[in-house]
């Protein structure tokens, strides 16, 4: 404190001269490079943002409220009013529509639990094995982020050769070694679904990693120091020490995993094309393809505000939770 | 502190560019020097053969009307979403090819150009075209917005000398068939009777069409409801299933061709004694390796007493889209590709058969396929049925015994109950299309 006291009066100072030399500006100039530059600075995010994001969102929930087929896709503002129509068919689950929606939805949250599951431990596991081992960290740290930096695309292309059922290295692997005489399909059938788990933990748990090794290296030694000294052993110190200090981290870094991974399209349309098996159905999937069969925009729409609303109210229980957990700590 | 706001002046000019770059689109100057924009659908054996083949005759055209066109071959994966997004955005190209299949769902988008009696005189009248192909062009009784281009038919190609070998004859009924298909499997050798293109979802359509229509079935009543769960339909489907499901004469592996030309390369490689394809077929083999003399041709047989159809009309047509900026330019560009000498060049390299008349077809040097496509053609072809719902019958029945295949080839047994099952949900999706 006392270091920096006297240096406030001579920026003050400074700031005095300045304003001397410079010219007295006008009383009320509307635009002052000063004043407006953080604008200015935020502006291109929020057209791109409001381009990006928010006009194809509304669009989209105007889009859920009218009869958007084949006949008025080239005129949009002729589609008749659809009111609460196309709500009905999705959510009635006595309609066929409506259960194949419910279906896919339940299939999509076990896909999300296994995924996110599966990510959080392999990237926590991860995580504190290199923060207890340093040696060859560096190079370990860089391997396992691969996954994440690789183009997806890139990434899940080179899934569908190992997965192919004839020439795909999976099953070479698996009849070379004699654990299986047969060569499976992997990319239709019942197997889809593992397929599709496992390339999505795949991309997803360098995540992960990332997340909770940043987390991990802002807990300093002292904290473990004293813990050991008060007679902890590695387990308690992981217990209530490491997972103690990020919770905060972890709480955020679930949340994210399990919107990203609830909404995936990217992987199962890439794996399996437009088409997927019904094992590996996911919700997005379902969306698109109720879309594209029938044409029915509309219907589709209200499929996806419904998903938008599932993951609005997800983040919202969570934001009450860790409010709750936060205030409780 | 000048950096400051030099840099949110840099930003702004940058965004500027962006929403300018977004909103512009490229604007011909007009007159001499327009560009058309052309979407081709891909009839060749890939998407360069098409080029190969299209961009001469493309100079031809500039060379005669100073009019340049900007080529783009869209795989058939593509080809009717990308249409659609064209549709909808209102931004797309001048002139596309679409499969005949859809020519109705697309003509009840409005997002074509109609082609009235007055532009119909120009290209030559309505009799100009051959009349099964220009019924494809749209609804009857409506101006139509697409008019036909190549014609195709399906039939069965078998491999000469594997028949020779067996001391088989080329079949005349499905039972036949797939008897012969059952002599020629040997699944220890990876060889197979027939091979499918099992994930390909319009192909998938066309054989349930088919088989259906041999059955007695048929998709839709005469008011335009879908009937997929009648009878001949389920029958249709379960023939064509059965080959791997029951017959066990196609290698399951098939289930995974997303792609027409994975099949025929089994086929061209030997793998598999036969397969339906179209005309086009011949182009493909020839592109892998496959020499005309080395496989016949033969109508799709029927079952024994059953309806002797053994295709639709297939084909491709052109349209205009009603956006166009040059669409005097873009009818002269649809009048040279439906012109005697175009036709004749075109439907020759892409062995598919002339869409006008007086072009005599020249998809074999051998008369005995030439014959056999023809008489496919003249007797034993139906056409699909033209209303809006078609791509939609397409999309659901496509799917539904795409995932059949697929259940199949991972070894279940598909019962005549899967099947109805089947169906009966693909049916279900109709529900929510366009009536």
């Amino acid at each position: 404190m006392s270091v920096t006291l006297p240096k406030r009066p001579a920026r003050r100072l400074r700031l005095v001269r300045s304003q001397h030399k410079a010219p007295a500006p006008a009383p009320r100039k509307w635009f002052t490079w000063r004043r407006s530059t953080p604008y200015l600075l935020i502006l291109p995010a929020i057209a791109l943002e409001l381009l990006i994001h928010v006009i194809p969102m509304v669009v989209g929930i105007w889009m859920s409220f009218v009869e958007l087929t084949q006949f008025f896709i080239t005129n949009w503002g002729e589609a008749p009013f659809a009111g609460l129509d196309n709500y009905d068919v999705a959510l009635d689950f006595s309609g066929p529509l409506g259960v194949q929606l419910l279906e896919s939805f339940g299939r999509t949250l076990v896909f999300t639990l296994l995924v996110v599951g599966i990510s959080f431990t392999f990237g926590m596991s991860a995580a504190l094995a290199l923060q207890r081992f340093r040696r060859g960290r560096g190079l370990l740290r860089t391997l396992f982020l691969i996954p994440y930096a690789l183009p997806a695309y890139a990434g899940i292309i080179t899934w569908k050769f190992v997965l192919q059922r004839d020439n795909g290295l999976l099953n070479e692997l698996l009849t070379t070694l004699h654990i299986s005489d047969e060569r499976a399909f992997w990319l239709i059938g019942g197997n889809a679904f593992v397929s599709l788990v496992i390339v999505s933990i795949w991309q997803q748990w360098p995540f992960a990693f990332l997340m909770t090794m940043a987390g991990m290296q802002v807990i300093t030694e002292d904290v473990y120091e004293a813990a050991a000294i008060d007679g902890a052993n590695t387990w308690q110190q992981i217990r209530h020490i490491t997972f103690g200090m990020m919770r905060p981290v972890n709480a955020t870094l679930l949340l994210l995993l399990f919107l990203w991974t609830f909404r995936e399209f990217n992987t199962p349309f890439v794996l399996f094309g437009a088409t997927p098996p019904d094992s590996a159905n996911l919700m997005t999937m379902h969306i698109y393809n109720s879309s594209f069969i029938s044409w029915n925009f509309g219907l589709g729409s209200a499929m996806s505000v419904l998903l938008m609303l599932f993951l609005v109210l997800v983040a919202g229980l969570w934001a009450l939770w860790n409010r709750k957990v936060t205030r409780n700590a | 502190m000048k950096t400051r706001p030099l840099a949110a002046g840099v930003s702004a000019v940058l965004l500027a560019a962006t929403l300018a770059a977004c909103s512009s689109g490229d604007a011909d100057s007009g007159g001499a020097g327009v560009t058309l924009t052309y979407w081709a659908s891909n009839q060749g054996a890939s998407l360069d053969n098409d080029k190969e083949i299209l961009t001469p005759e493309l100079e031809k055209f500039t060379a005669k009307t100073g009019i340049k066109v900007k080529l783009e071959v869209v795989p058939w994966s593509d080809l009717t979403n990308n249409t659609l997004a064209a549709a909808v955005s209102g931004q797309g190209p001048d002139v596309v090819n679409i499969g005949n299949t859809n020519a109705v769902t697309f003509q009840s988008t409005g997002a074509f150009y109609k082609f009235d009696d007055a532009a119909l005189t120009k290209l030559g009248g309505k009799d100009h075209f051959v009349g099964t192909a220009f019924a494809t062009s749209g609804k009857p009784g409506e101006p139509p917005t697409s008019l036909p281009l190549y014609s195709q038919v399906y039939a069965l190609y078998y491999n000469k000398k594997q028949f020779a070998d067996a001391g088989l004859q080329p079949p005349t009924t499905w039972e036949e068939m797939v008897s012969a298909a059952q002599k020629l499997t040997k699944p220890d050798q990876n060889k197979w009777g027939v091979v499918i293109p099992g994930a390909t979802v319009n192909a998938s359509m066309h054989f349930s069409y088919i088989f259906s229509e041999q059955n007695g079935g048929s998709a839709f009543d005469a008011s335009g409801k879908p009937t997929f769960t009648s009878q001949g339909m389920i029958d249709g489907v379960r023939q064509y299933v059965d080959l791997m499901s029951r017959d066990k004469v196609v290698n399951p592996s098939s289930a995974q061709f997303a792609e027409v030309a994975q099949a025929a390369g089994e086929f061209a490689r030997g793998n598999a004694a036969m397969y339906f394809a179209q005309t086009s077929g011949i182009n493909t083999l020839a592109q892998n390796g496959m020499k005309p003399d080395e496989y016949g041709i033969v109508p799709i047989p029927a079952p024994a007493g059953k309806t002797k159809i053994g295709s639709f009309v297939a084909g491709s047509n052109i349209s205009i889209f009603k956006n166009t900026k040059h669409l005097d330019e873009a009818i002269e560009f649809v009048k040279f590709m439906t012109s005697d000498e175009e036709q004749a060049i075109l439907n020759k390299a892409y062995k598919s058969l002339p869409a006008v008349q007086g072009v005599e077809s020249a998809i074999s040097d051998e008369p005995e396929k030439t014959e056999a496509f023809e008489k496919v053609l003249a007797e034993q072809a139906k056409p699909l049925p033209l209303i809006p719902g078609i791509q939609a019958f397409q999309a659901s029945v496509g799917s539904a015994v795409v995932g059949l295949i697929a259940k199949a080839a991972t070894g279940s047994q598909v019962s005549e109950a899967d099947i109805r099952a089947a169906l009966e949900k693909a049916q279900q999706k109709m529900a929510s299309a366009p009536k």
